[in-house]
């Protein structure tokens, strides 16, 4: 075997497996921060999280079309960054305005957490009923700009391998924003007054009602960067991939499983299960006939895909880790809240 | 209002709806109507077991249901002898190994000490299990793909009467639902909701893509039916007798005999229709009313008193000495087995089972909205709650339809606007259910018939 086979067996799982994991876990991974903050401290497993993903992707949608018909585009950045902010402000006001409508009544209650989950099916519901109306039910592209980094009939020629290594743009951009994204909330969570006192209220309510944190100020934040988080999330999976209601609905499953995988309420956790699901669902799904092919000698290529898991079975991956954990660590990788 | 009237108001204002959608549209849309509300009756039973009784949330609804349909293909359709001859050793031989090596892992998760060589043990059990399976499986699947792919290409049935398929059902969403439980009802609350949200994305996905056992998205149609077929009806004479008696004064106006002929055979095509789905109506009504009856005795025993006293009171009822969590697994079970059941029957009604229909928000979370509008931890508000919300569910189009023509009514026939809001007509369906939800959890947390406590 010459080295050449084995870089590009390298090539081959980078081009396939490694970056399209790294941007899938990075998406998912500030997803599931927004749906674990939530956890932390409103409480309650948001069903409505995948669907107010969508409803924040479907109003940076929205702003990219308007702002381009102003002509106003980002040049060679997707012009959804533009808009990522406005929507943002958007999405976070109408959230505000759900949890003034829907969800402060069973705050004030102290209605059991099972009870604000049944709640968050019926925004669901009306949340889905919005996205659908307003944009419908179709597949979107929004993506414009340079669409790659590095080609990979450029990248074959200027190495002189067989196998190509293409970088959508997208996949960087994903991975820059959700570093920046990460840093700036673990630099607010950790040393800014306002996420102390979010962490302190998430911790033990009565105790920081008594040490003078105002609640309501806790709840508004904690919604509006739940918001950012779920946005920015949902706009980047967009733009890798493609806006469709039903494809966002069914990331709930990955986004649940990653949380718990994690440890439910811990930040940390969110982003480390956000990568162990994307990675797990990437590589058992994909073939690795070829790779096979380039690293053994010809007497023993496989005949068969080398395919742990069909491409069917991706929802079935993230369930399967999760019921794993649930036997062996029931409070995830990094121990969350159990009860 | 006494909580004594609200049951008989509001199964009245029910008849009412339902007749009033017989007299304006048909006889046989109302009877389409009332068979499927039966049959989410019994699902919304079954959830109420577990939700309104036990305080488990079972977001899995669909699963089971889908599994109950599996399970009326699999005991009615008859077997396809060439599949089984030529590649049903493979799949045994698999399904063997498969069971073995779950046996295996089991023992050696229980019974080896030390955690280096039990961790070892269960991954090498693992991959030589996967290796065995795929030297069968793959080959056996593609053999039974490719026998007849337009007709069967699957293993099919056992040939069986559909109607035994309700029982099976039961026994096998039971079956899956021990095993969830097992996994997820000692940990916290909204774990079993997210378990069973996920096993019933899993089991869509194997009836969806597991062609050998299901045909997949290809569909199973033409399955068996425990009710005489309308082309049979139309030709038998004492059903024409039937209907020319039951008519007689509409058929005697008539003047020439030619013309009476005809009404008599439009007649006869409309009855056999009606009188299917009566019989329909029959049968459901009968299995709705037995598991009605059967939960209000359970519930209303000893073991009902204590199911009540867990849910209201962990701690006190585990100090009396009760095993929570053998009770949450056998309610969920229970629960399950019915949703299971009914799952069965919605496949009969079809005569078909198509997994692209499973939606979660059709199965799962509609049935949710019917327990809690009816009225949890109450069986006669779950019934009530089944006919309402799929009442709704169904009469939500036309209405929603009506509604946006008199949205668009000021704009000009080819108004992009006008365009739009006639073509989202059918996304104001889940506003409707979303908002009837809210309203109901925040006005009416009781439901329509709230659960009666007993004071004795």
């Amino acid at each position: 075997m010459d080295n050449f086979e084995l870089i590009n067996a390298l090539v081959l799982i980078s081009n396939f497996v490694l970056i399209p994991a790294l941007s899938y876990g990075s998406q998912l991974a500030l997803a599931t921060l927004s749906l674990t903050i939530i956890y932390g401290v409103l409480r309650f497993s948001n069903f409505a999280q995948a669907d107010w993903m969508s409803f924040g992707t479907m109003t940076t949608i929205l702003f990219t079309w308007y702002l381009q018909s102003l002509g106003i585009t980002g040049g060679f950045l997707p012009t959804a960054l533009i808009a990522l902010p406005l929507a943002i402000t958007v999405t976070a006001l109408f959230c505000l305005l759900i949890d003034r409508s829907v969800y402060s009544f069973y705050r004030k209650k102290k209605s059991p957490p099972i009870v604000l989950m049944i709640v968050s099916v019926g925004v669901m519901f009306i949340l889905q009923a919005i996205v659908r109306f307003v944009i419908g039910p179709n597949d979107r592209k929004f993506f414009d700009g340079e669409k790659f980094i590095i080609h990979a009939l450029d990248f074959k020629h200027y190495f002189g391998l067989s196998e190509g290594l293409t970088i959508k743009s997208t996949q960087l951009i994903t991975l820059i924003v959700a570093i920046i994204a990460m840093v700036s909330l673990f630099y607010f969570l950790q040393r800014t007054k306002m996420g102390k006192s979010m962490r302190a209220y998430s911790n033990n309510e009565d105790l920081a009602l008594l040490s003078g944190i105002n609640p309501e100020r806790v709840v508004l934040i904690t919604w509006v960067i739940a918001s950012a988080l779920i946005t920015t999330a949902g706009v980047l999976y967009g733009l890798d991939k493609s806006f469709k209601p039903f494809t966002y609905f069914n990331l709930l499953l990955p986004m649940f499983a990653a949380a718990i995988v994690g440890g439910i309420g811990s930040p940390i956790g969110a982003v480390i299960g956000g990568y162990v699901i994307a990675f797990s669902e990437i590589t058992l799904t994909y073939a690795y006939k070829k790779f096979f092919i380039y690293l053994l000698p010809e007497s023993l290529e496989p005949s068969s895909l080398m395919q742990v898991l069909s491409t069917d079975y991706k929802f079935a991956i993230s369930f399967i880790i999760l019921v794993i954990v649930l036997i062996v660590r029931p409070t995830g990788i990094v121990r969350g809240k159990i009860i | 209002m006494t909580d004594d009237l609200r049951a008989p108001l509001a199964f009245t204002f029910m008849g009412i709806l339902l007749a009033i959608v017989g007299f304006t549209q048909s006889w046989s849309v109302s009877l389409s109507i009332i068979n499927l509300c039966l049959i989410s009756s019994i699902m919304a039973i079954g959830v109420n077991l577990q939700w309104g009784y036990g305080g488990l949330f079972n977001a899995g609804v669909m699963g089971f249901t889908a599994l109950g349909g599996l399970t009326a293909v699999l005991v009615s359709y008859d077997p396809v002898y060439e599949a089984w001859d030529k590649a049903g050793i493979g799949i045994l031989i698999s399904a063997i190994i498969l069971i073995l090596s779950i046996t295996l892992v089991m023992f050696a998760y229980r019974n080896i000490s030390s955690p280096q060589f039990r961790n070892t043990s269960i991954v090498l059990i693992i991959i030589a299990a996967l290796i065995g399976i795929n030297n069968f499986y793959g080959p056996s699947i593609d053999v039974i793909e490719s026998i007849n792919p337009a007709k069967t290409g699957f293993l099919g049935g056992l040939g069986l009467p559909i109607v035994f398929s309700w029982v099976i059902a039961a026994f096998v969403a039971g079956l899956v639902a021990w095993v969830i439980g097992r996994i997820t009802l000692r940990l916290r609350s909204d774990y079993l909701a997210i378990a069973t949200l996920g096993i019933s994305e899993i089991v869509i996905a194997i009836v969806k893509h597991e062609d050998w056992l299901s045909r997949g998205v290809k569909n199973v149609s033409g399955l068996d039916r425990p009710v005489p077929y309308e082309i049979e009806l139309q030709q038998s004479e004492w059903f024409i007798n039937l209907v020319e008696r039951i008519n007689d004064a509409t058929l005697n106006s008539v003047q020439t005999i030619s013309s009476r002929q005809e009404l008599l055979n439009d007649l006869i095509i409309v009855s056999s229709g009606v009188f299917v789905k009566l019989c329909y109506v029959g049968l459901f009504l009968s299995v709705l009313l037995l598991i009605f009856y059967l939960s209000h005795l359970a519930l209303n025993s000893p073991w009902g008193r204590m199911l009540r006293a867990i849910r209201d009171n962990e701690e006190t009822a585990s100090a009396m000495g009760k095993n929570i969590f053998a009770q949450h697994l056998q309610i969920f079970i229970i629960g399950s087995a019915i949703i299971g059941i009914a799952g069965a029957m919605l496949t009969t009604l079809d005569g078909q089972f198509t997994p692209g229909s499973y939606r979660p928000l059709r199965f799962t979370f509609i049935i949710w909205l019917m327990v809690i509008v009816g009225g949890s931890g109450n069986n006669l508000g779950s019934i009530f709650g089944g006919f309402f919300v799929w009442f709704i569910w169904i009469e939500a189009e036309p209405l929603s339809i009506g509604f946006m023509n008199l949205l668009a009514s000021g704009f000009e026939y080819d108004n992009p606007i006008r365009m739009h809001l006639l073509g989202s007509a059918a996304h104001l369906r889940l506003f409707i259910m979303g908002l009837l939800l809210l309203l109901a959890l925040r006005f009416m947390p009781r439901g329509v018939i709230p659960e009666r406590i007993q004071k004795k």
